[in-house]
C-alpha cells in the first residue's frame, strides 16, 4: 500500500448513507479446550459510533476483538463487513477490511522516528517517499486534534504520545474500525482527556469504534453504546445514555444473574473421585462453591463450615504479614501507592480489583523479585524489606504467585522442584541425601494429591498437578505467611476445591493468608475481609460476609460511591 | 499434519538419537570421502577403529584428548550455569603463559614445588583471563559470548608478542621459548609413552564435576539457574553469583590444560600450543551434554579421529581436514537430532485433546477416528499423561 492510495474518508461514505452497520458478529463462538471464551456473540458497530465493550477479566473480550482482527479464527460465527460476509484470517485481511486495532503493548520501532516508523507500516511496492509519509503523519495527528513531532524518535516520547502514534499507524490503512484494547489503562488522566478528545474527532469522521475499558466512569463518558460480556456471551447491549456506573457495575460482575454459578457445583459433587478426595480432606465437597454462590445473596448468614470460627475470633491475633506503605514508582505513575495492610494470623484478606491496578507488582514485592522504592514488609516480626528470597522464606513467607510456570523450574523434576528451595534441609556432608529427599517427595505426593512420578519433568504436569506441587513446597514450609495470588486461575474445578481446602486449612493452622484474586466468588466465599486496590492503592475495605457484589464491582472501578466508614477501614490507607 | 512440542523424553530417545546422527553422519561424508578418492568404509574403519587397535595409537588418542577434556570441562560447567564462555581458547593460551612464568623465571625449582606451581599458575592466569568478560556481564550486563569470544586472538596476540619479544628462543632465534627444566615436566605415566599425568590430572577434574553436578546442591543450583533462571531466582538461588563463579571456574580448568599441556606436551611454549582446543572444547561440551561424563566420552572420540585422520591422511592420501569435516557433521547432526527428539509428528490437522466438547459433533470426526491415534511407536513416546 502506498501512502497517497488511502483516504479513510471516501470510502466509508457508501455504508454510512445506507445505515447497514460497519461491522458487524453474528454468532461467534470461540472455545479453549473446555472453555467457552466465546458464546454465539453478536454484535454490530455503526459508523460514527462508539461501542464500549465492559467486562470482567476473562469475560471474553481480548478473545472477541482478536477474531475480529484476524489473530484468532473463531469455531463458528460470521463476521459481515458493510453487509457482506467476510472472511479474515490474518490481520493482513482485517486492514484490507478496514479495521485497525491498538493494543496496550505497542509495535514501534523504539530508535526511528515517528515518520520512519509509518513508513515501515506501509511499506508496500515502489519507493516510499520520506516527505510524503511526513505529510501523511502531520494531516492524520491534525485529524486527531493533536500534534505529532513527526521527527521525534519514539524512544523520547511519552507513553500518551506513543499511542498517538499507534493510532495514527492504524488510520493508515484506510481504517474505518478501530479497536482500542483498554487504551486508557497506560494513561495519565491529562492523556486520557486528549485521547477521548480524538475520538470523538475520528466519531464526527464517521469512524467506528470499539472501546475496551474497566474503568465505568470513562465509558459513561465517551460510549455511544455498551455492550457487557460476561463468561463468553453478551448479558446486555444498551444505549450509553442515561446508563449509571452502578448499573453497569451489576450486569459486569453478575450480581442479577447468579444462576449460571450454580453449574459448577452440581458438576463438581458428581465426580465419585472427587468427593472421595474431598471427604479425604475433611470437606464435603459441595461445601465450597455453595458459599461462593451463596455469597452475594447472604447478608450476614453462616460462614462455610471450616471458617466459622474465624468470624468469632474476639482478640484480633497477631500480624503474620504487614505492609507499611508500600510504594513503588513506575515509569508514568507509581505502581504502588502507599500501601498499608496487615493480615493476621488466622485470617484470609483477600485483595479484589480488575488486573493491572498493581496485584502482580505488590505480590512481586512481597514475594522479593521487585525492591520496593519505600515502604517495608514484616513477616511476624521480622522486617523482610531489604532481605533476599532464602531469606524471606526463612521468616515464614510462603509464596504462590500468579505465573505458575515462572515459579517452578521447567527442565527440573518434580522431586527437583519439590525441595529447591530447601535445599540445605536435605543435605548429608556436602552431598545431597537422596534417600531423604526421596522420602519427602513421596510424602508429599501423598498428601498433596499430587497425580505424577517424582522423576516427571514437571512440565508435562496439567496446572492442578503444578499448582499442588506448588502449594506443596510453600504449605510444607508451614508459613507463618501465605501470598497467594490467583492461586486457582486455569485450573478445573476439582483442583480449585483443593486448593480452597488448603488454604482453609491453613488460615485454621493460624496462617495468615493473603489472597490476590480476580474472581470474586473466590474471595466472597474464602476471605474474612476484602481489600480493594486500583491504579496501585488500596481504595476500600469490605468484611466479606456483607460485602455486595455491586459494591465490590462499584470499588474495583474506581468508584468509591459508598465510602466505607473509617473505623471499619483498620489497615489500610488509601 | 503437524509438529507438537513433546511432553517428556523417553528414556531411550536420547541415545537412539545419537545413533541416528551417527549414522547420518557416516552417509553425508560418504561423499566427500569419495571425492577424495577415498572409499568412505575404509576410512571410517581409519578415523574411528585403526587408533585404538594398537597401544601406540590408543596412547595417541589420550594424547589428543587430554586437552580437549580441560577445555570441554571448562565449557560444560559454564554452558550449565546459562554463562556462554566461547573464550576457553583464550583462557587455554593465557593458561600456558602463566605455567611458562615460572618455568622461565624460576626455572630451578625441584619438580614436587615447580610443578604445582606452574599448574596453579596456569589455573590462576585462565582465571585472571575470564575476570573481565565475567564482570562486564556481571555489572554491565555486556553479552559474555561476544567478549570472551574476541578475547581469543588477544590471547593469542600476547603469546606470539611474548614469543617474538622477551621470551624469544635464546639458542635458536626461533620464536619459541627455551625449553623447560626438568623439574617443570610433568611425567609420563608409562615410561615410553607420552601420555603424561595431565591425563590424571583430567580425569580426576571430570569426577569431581560429575559428582558436583549430579550428587550435591550446588549441582541442582546449576541446573535450575542454567535453564531456568527466572524460576531459580524466584526460589531464591543467586543466579548472577553462581554464573560468576563459574565463568571464572571454567576459565581456571581451561587454564590448567594449558598448564598440562605446555607442561607435559609441548616442554617449551610455542605459538601453536593451543591447535584450537578451546573453540573444539565448545563441541565436546554440547555433544557430551553439558555432563561431565559426556565430555569425557565424546573428547575420546574426537581425540580417536583426529589420530584416524592422521593416519587416513597418509595411508589413504585423504587430507587431514577430512576428520574435522567428519566431527563438525557428527556436531551438526547430534545437534540436530537432540533438537528433533523434543517434537513428534501428529498426523492430524488439530490435535484431539484441543477440541471441545460440543453438542453437535463436526463431520470429519466420525469417520476417521483412527488418524487421531498416534502412529508407530516413535509417536506413542512423546503421549502426555
Amino acid at each position: 500500500m502506498s501512502f497517497t492510495e488511502s483516504r479513510p474518508d471516501e470510502v466509508s461514505e457508501a455504508p454510512r448513507a445506507l445505515g447497514v452497520p460497519l461491522a458487524e458478529l453474528v454468532g461467534i463462538t470461540k472455545s479453549f479446550g473446555a472453555l467457552r471464551a466465546n458464546d454465539s456473540i453478536d454484535l454490530a458497530v455503526a459508523p460514527g459510533e462508539v461501542h464500549a465493550l465492559l467486562g470482567e477479566n476473562g469475560a471474553g473480550k481480548s478473545t472477541l476483538t482478536r477474531i475480529l482482527f484476524g489473530l484468532s479464527q473463531p469455531d463458528s460465527g460470521e463476521i459481515l463487513i458493510d453487509g457482506r460476509l467476510t472472511r479474515i484470517a490474518s490481520p493482513a485481511d482485517a486492514r484490507a477490511a478496514g479495521i485497525g486495532m491498538v493494543t496496550q503493548e505497542f509495535s514501534l520501532v523504539g530508535t526511528m522516528t515517528v515518520t520512519e516508523n509509518l513508513m515501515l507500516a506501509g511499506v508496500g511496492l515502489g519507493r516510499i517517499s520520506r516527505a510524503a509519509a511526513r505529510s501523511r503523519v502531520l494531516e492524520a495527528a491534525a485529524r486527531l486534534g493533536v500534534t505529532i513531532d513527526a521527527d521525534a524518535v519514539v524512544e523520547t516520547l511519552s507513553v500518551g504520545e506513543r499511542q498517538r502514534v499507534e493510532i495514527v499507524k492504524a488510520l493508515f490503512h484506510n481504517c474505518r474500525l478501530l479497536i482500542l484494547d483498554e487504551p486508557t489503562a497506560v494513561l495519565v488522566p491529562q492523556d486520557v482527556e486528549i485521547l477521548f478528545d480524538s475520538i470523538r474527532r475520528l466519531r464526527a469522521d464517521g469512524l467506528g469504534v470499539i472501546f475496551i475499558s474497566h474503568k465505568l466512569h470513562e465509558v459513561v463518558a465517551i460510549a455511544d453504546r455498551v455492550s457487557i460480556l460476561r463468561r463468553g456471551r453478551i448479558v446486555a447491549s444498551l444505549p450509553a445514555a442515561g446508563l449509571s456506573p452502578r448499573r453497569i457495575a451489576a450486569l459486569m460482575v453478575g450480581a442479577e444473574a447468579i444462576i449460571p454459578d450454580l453449574a459448577e457445583p452440581t458438576e463438581a459433587s458428581s465426580d465419585p473421585a472427587l468427593d472421595a478426595l474431598s471427604t479425604s480432606i475433611g470437606l464435603a465437597s459441595s461445601d465450597l462453591p455453595d458459599a461462593a454462590t451463596d455469597a452475594p445473596a447472604r447478608s450476614s448468614g453462616p460462614v462455610p463450615a471450616p471458617a466459622q470460627t474465624a468470624p468469632a475470633q474476639p482478640a484480633p491475633a497477631q500480624p503474620a504479614l504487614r505492609m507499611s506503605k508500600l510504594t513503588l514508582a513506575g515509569p508514568a505513575r507509581a505502581l504502588l501507592d502507599e500501601v498499608s495492610l496487615t493480615v493476621r494470623s488466622g485470617e484470609i484478606v483477600g485483595i479484589a480489583g480488575v488486573s493491572g491496578n498493581g496485584q502482580t507488582e505488590l505480590v512481586n514485592v512481597l514475594c522479593g523479585v521487585t525492591a520496593t522504592t519505600s515502604g517495608t514488609v514484616h513477616v511476624g516480626d521480622a522486617d523482610i524489606t531489604e532481605r533476599t528470597v532464602t531469606e524471606r522464606l526463612a521468616a515464614g513467607l510462603g509464596r504462590l504467585t500468579e505465573d505458575r510456570r515462572g515459579s517452578v523450574a521447567l527442565s527440573l523434576s518434580v522431586a527437583q522442584n519439590l525441595v529447591l528451595e530447601d535445599l540445605n534441609r536435605f543435605r548429608r556432608g556436602p552431598f545431597l541425601d537422596r534417600r531423604r529427599i526421596r522420602a519427602h517427595v513421596a510424602d508429599l505426593i501423598e498428601r498433596f494429591d499430587i497425580r505424577a512420578d517424582p522423576n516427571d519433568p514437571i512440565r508435562s504436569l496439567s496446572g492442578g498437578n503444578m499448582q499442588k506441587v506448588l502449594l506443596a513446597r510453600a504449605i510444607d514450609r508451614k508459613p507463618r505467611a501465605l501470598v497467594a495470588s490467583q492461586p486457582t486461575r486455569g485450573l478445573d474445578v476439582g483442583s480449585c476445591e483443593y486448593v480452597y481446602s488448603q488454604l482453609r486449612a491453613l488460615k485454621r493452622a493460624g496462617t495468615g493468608v493473603l489472597l490476590i484474586s480476580e474472581d470474586l466468588d473466590e474471595l466472597l466465599g474464602l476471605a474474612d475481609r476484602i481489600v480493594v486496590i486500583f491504579s496501585g492503592r488500596l481504595i476500600g475495605e469490605v468484611p466479606a460476609h456483607t460485602a455486595s457484589r455491586q459494591e465490590l464491582g462499584l470499588l474495583m472501578t474506581g468508584h468509591v460511591a459508598n465510602p466505607v466508614p473509617p473505623d471499619e477501614r483498620a489497615g489500610v490507607t488509601a | 499434519m503437524k509438529i507438537l512440542l513433546r511432553a517428556r523424553d523417553s528414556r531411550w530417545l536420547a541415545p537412539a538419537a545419537v545413533v541416528g546422527a551417527v549414522l547420518l553422519t557416516l552417509l553425508l561424508t560418504a561423499g566427500p570421502i569419495r571425492l577424495a578418492g577415498a572409499n568412505p568404509l575404509a576410512a571410517y574403519e581409519r578415523y574411528l577403529v585403526t587408533p585404538l587397535m594398537s597401544l601406540t595409537g590408543l596412547g595417541d588418542v589420550l594424547l589428543a584428548s587430554t586437552p580437549l577434556i580441560f577445555t570441554g570441562l571448562a565449557v560444560a560447567i559454564a554452558f550449565r550455569v546459562g554463562y556462554f564462555n566461547i573464550g576457553a581458547e583464550g583462557q587455554f593460551l593465557v593458561g600456558t603463559v602463566a605455567a611458562t612464568l615460572p618455568a622461565l623465571y624460576l626455572s630451578e625449582l625441584p619438580g614436587l614445588i615447580a610443578l604445582p606451581l606452574a599448574l596453579g599458575c596456569g589455573a590462576l592466569g585462565g582465571a585472571a583471563w575470564a575476570f573481565l568478560p565475567a564482570w562486564l556481564k556481571r555489572h554491565a550486563r555486556i553479552d559474555e559470548v561476544v567478549t570472551t569470544l574476541l578475547l581469543n586472538p588477544v590471547a593469542l596476540l600476547l603469546v606470539q608478542g611474548l614469543l617474538n619479544g622477551p621470551w624469544r628462543n635464546s639458542e635458536t632465534g626461533f620464536p619459541d621459548s627455551d625449553r623447560f627444566d626438568a623439574g617443570y615436566t610433568l611425567p609420563a605415566l608409562v615410561d615410553g609413552s607420552r601420555v603424561h599425568w595431565g591425563l590424571v590430572i583430567a580425569l580426576l577434574l571430570v569426577l569431581a564435576v560429575g559428582i558436583v553436578l549430579a550428587f550435591t546442591p550446588l549441582g541442582l543450583r546449576l541446573k535450575a539457574a542454567g535453564q531456568s533462571p527466572d524460576a531459580a531466582r524466584f526460589s531464591g538461588i543467586p543466579v548472577a553469583t553462581l554464573k560468576w563463579r563459574c565463568a571464572l571456574a571454567s576459565g581456571a580448568i581451561a587454564g590448567l590444560g594449558g598448564a598440562s599441556q605446555v607442561l607435559g606436551v609441548q616442554h617449551q611454549l610455542t605459538a601453536s600450543v593451543s591447535n584450537g582446543y578451546g573453540y573444539t572444547g565448545v563441541v565436546v561440551a554440547t555433544l557430551g551434554a553439558l555432563a561431565a561424563g559426556g565430555v569425557l566420552l565424546v573428547a575420546l572420540l574426537l581425540g580417536d579421529i583426529a589420530v584416524g585422520a592422521q593416519n587416513a591422511s597418509i595411508v589413504l592420501h585423504v587430507p587431514t581436514q577430512m576428520g574435522t569435516i567428519v566431527s563438525s557433521t557428527l556436531l551438526l547432526t547430534v545437534v540436530a537430532f537432540l533438537a528433533a527428539r523434543r517434537y513428534r509428528l501428529v498426523l492430524r490437522r488439530r490435535p484431539p485433546r484441543t477440541q471441545a466438547p460440543r453438542p453437535r459433533a463436526p463431520q470429519p470426526q466420525a469417520p476417521r477416528p483412527r488418524s487421531t491415534q498416534p502412529r508407530g511407536p516413535a509417536s506413542t513416546l512423546g503421549q502426555e499423561r
